[in-house]
């Protein structure tokens, strides 16, 4: 099926001929080089938001907030509008954008640390309220940007820069389940899990993004998709054993699937 | 003309708000400040505005930053503990460069203090309390009438300069009811503003940031902040003079203490003392020259203040040692009376004869 490399430039390989083009860089997306590491998850879903964003022809009317964290760079990816926040207010501060401009699309893209440690009143009271905006939460175990710490998620017995002997549940917790936290509250309309793990998955993280987006769009309420992320950087693993660790480690943790739906 | 109505402070402050084009204030509960949050609760939605209870003041000035990023006049308030809790936000406001007009109605502290009136967290608004180089313009009240004006004048400020301003309120302003004349309403509809996030149509895309990773692009950056910050300090410097002409003893006092300074003033001259009284109006940026005009004339000032002595340190700063700089301060709650005032210039005078 495919005949071109993925990722080919626009302009950049045969446009006639037998050959037939059949990966274009969505327009959302910025042809630059990347700053996150090989293997790492972010890169991926920082295409799906864009290509969704264009799929639904919402490119003229969205803004994006972006955490502090490996992500805060999102606006040197995103061609839209895009503001920072201070660590896990991100959703105070797009509850201030969504009230002032109920026309605009507002989402945030959060991380684990950002979403579900620092930020965690935020979220549970912007979720409460039924905010009608979309949070995309990408869960890869660790604290990346400041060198690979325990996070909220970090699973039992995994080691981290702060856990060395591996996180003990009965000194850290046990990993945070976000969705399932915040499922029962009315306002909350559209909850999902998915992970990066293989194709089929991707594909289904990207449904689900768009599902969460028309959430927003149909003003049905908050909606919240937590996306399993690999970052072999930390992990210590190559990238292919990330995605196998995915599988194995993270999935049993925090199974994939639609844990709400309007 | 506005007819004259009868509020107090935190509710003429409220008003003001919404007068000035304030359709969102985020709020959270604090004494001596509730009011302002009662007031907008029901006031918002009376203009097709919005008010959100906040978790925290923490949200509070996080939501204020995200409705000024999308180019709303926005608001928070709160008192002392509260306004700790902002710090973070207002640096964030001053880094991203968004307007926003933030009230603190100042208790007694440190810590949780008490629901006192308090001049305790000069250092905070004038110094700032959060992280890295910013100022914030800091407008000092010492009236129901005046707290209407400067919250007024507030929006526009924050918004001339891309900066947020803070009203320094304190527990007696926001308490006492006066007489006070409203300001005229202005149109809500905002002079467009080339920056805000209204998504990219039509235009390339927007950010709002305060990151930026190169170390000379940041520096780059504060040098132009401080070109702004030394425009505050050359345009918008507000202080009041009374009977200054030929005073030789110079009372320095903001807020409420400059309202019972200026009954002092009145005794101490119907008593043959030529007392004269200089009350800083924005705090930040501080009157230094058009006090330190009174530094080689006066035989001493006398900074009063409700805290152990902050305001002091601008004053002997405007000085600059050419005269002796006394101070006198209540703490704690406690309230300065005129009566402590009058003493207070009899036996200084009797110490430097």
């Amino acid at each position: 099926m495919i005949e071109e490399g993925n990722g080919c430039p626009p302009g950049e390989g045969a446009q006639d001929g037998p050959v037939r083009k059949v990966f274009v860089r969505t327009p959302s997306l910025k042809d630059v080089p990347t700053h996150f590491c090989s293997g790492c998850g972010h890169g991926i879903v920082h295409r799906m938001i864009a290509e969704v964003v264009d799929e639904l022809g919402i490119r003229e009317r969205v803004v994006g907030v972006s955490p502090v964290g490996c992500a805060v760079l999102g606006y040197d990816y995103w061609d839209f509008d895009v503001s920072e926040a201070a660590h896990g207010r991100t959703p105070a501060v797009a509850t201030g954008m969504k009230r002032a401009r109920p026309d605009l699309i507002v989402f945030t893209y959060q991380g684990d640390g950002d979403l579900a440690a620092i930020g965690t009143a935020e979220l549970i009271h912007t979720a409460n309220r039924g905010e009608n905006i979309t949070i995309i939460f990408v869960n890869n175990a660790v604290y990346g940007m400041t060198g690979g710490q325990m996070a909220p998620t970090t699973l039992d017995g995994q080691v981290t820069k702060t856990t060395p002997e591996g996180r003990m549940p009965q000194e850290c917790g046990t990993p945070l389940k976000v969705p399932e936290m915040i499922a029962p509250f009315p306002g909350v309309k559209y909850l999902a899990r998915t992970a990066l793990n293989n194709p089929k998955n991707i594909m289904i993280a990207k449904r689900s993004i768009e599902k969460a987006f028309r959430c927003q769009i149909d003003d049905v309420g908050f909606s919240l998709v937590e996306v399993l992320s690999p970052c072999p950087t930390y992990w210590r693993v190559p990238p292919l054993e990330a995605l196998k660790w995915i599988e194995e480690k993270m999935i049993p943790c925090f199974p994939l699937g639609e844990i709400k739906s309007p | 003309m506005n007819r004259k109505v009868l509020m107090c402070g935190n509710e003429a402050m409220s008003e003001a708000a919404v007068r000035a084009g304030c359709r969102f204030y985020f709020g959270y509960p604090i004494t001596p400040q509730n009011e302002v949050p009662a007031y907008m609760a029901m006031r918002m939605p009376q203009v097709g505005g919005t008010f959100i209870q906040a978790e925290s003041e923490i949200a509070a000035i996080n939501m204020v930053f995200g409705a000024a990023a999308v180019g709303a006049r926005a608001m928070t308030s709160s008192s002392s503990p509260g306004i700790s809790l902002k710090q973070e936000g207002i640096s964030y406001l001053c880094g991203c460069e968004l307007p926003a007009v933030i009230a603190n109605v100042v208790r007694g502290g440190p810590g949780l203090g008490n629901i006192g009136p308090s001049q305790s967290d000069y250092f905070q608004a004038t110094r700032g309390g959060g992280h890295g180089d910013y100022r914030t313009m800091a407008l000092a009240p010492s009236s129901v009438q005046e707290l209407a004006d400067f919250t007024f004048l507030a929006f526009g400020l924050a918004e001339k300069y891309r900066n947020p301003v803070l009203i320094l309120s304190d527990g007696i302003l926001g308490q006492m009811m006066e007489p006070v004349v409203l300001p005229d309403p202005i149109e809500t509809n905002l002079p467009r503003k080339d920056w805000v996030l209204t998504g990219a149509k039509n235009r390339p895309p927007r950010v709002i940031k305060s990151l930026y990773l190169d170390v000379t692009v940041l520096e780059k950056q504060n040098f132009k902040l401080r070109e702004k910050y030394r425009r505050m300090e050359r345009e918008d410097i507000r202080f009041e003079e009374i009977s200054m002409d030929d005073a030789e003893v110079v009372l320095v006092a903001y807020g409420s203490v400059a309202r019972i300074c200026r009954s002092a003033v009145r005794q101490l001259r119907e008593a043959g003392h030529r007392v004269g009284l200089f009350r800083p109006i924005t705090v930040w940026p501080f009157p230094y020259e058009a006090l330190a005009r009174f530094a080689d004339k006066a035989r001493f000032f006398l900074a009063l203040e409700m805290s152990m002595g902050q305001m002091v340190e601008d004053v002997k700063l405007a000085v600059a040692g050419r005269t002796p700089v006394r101070f006198y301060g209540r703490t704690g709650g406690c309230v300065i009376t005129v009566e402590e005032v009058v003493r207070q210039i009899e036996m200084l005078k009797e110490k430097t004869q």
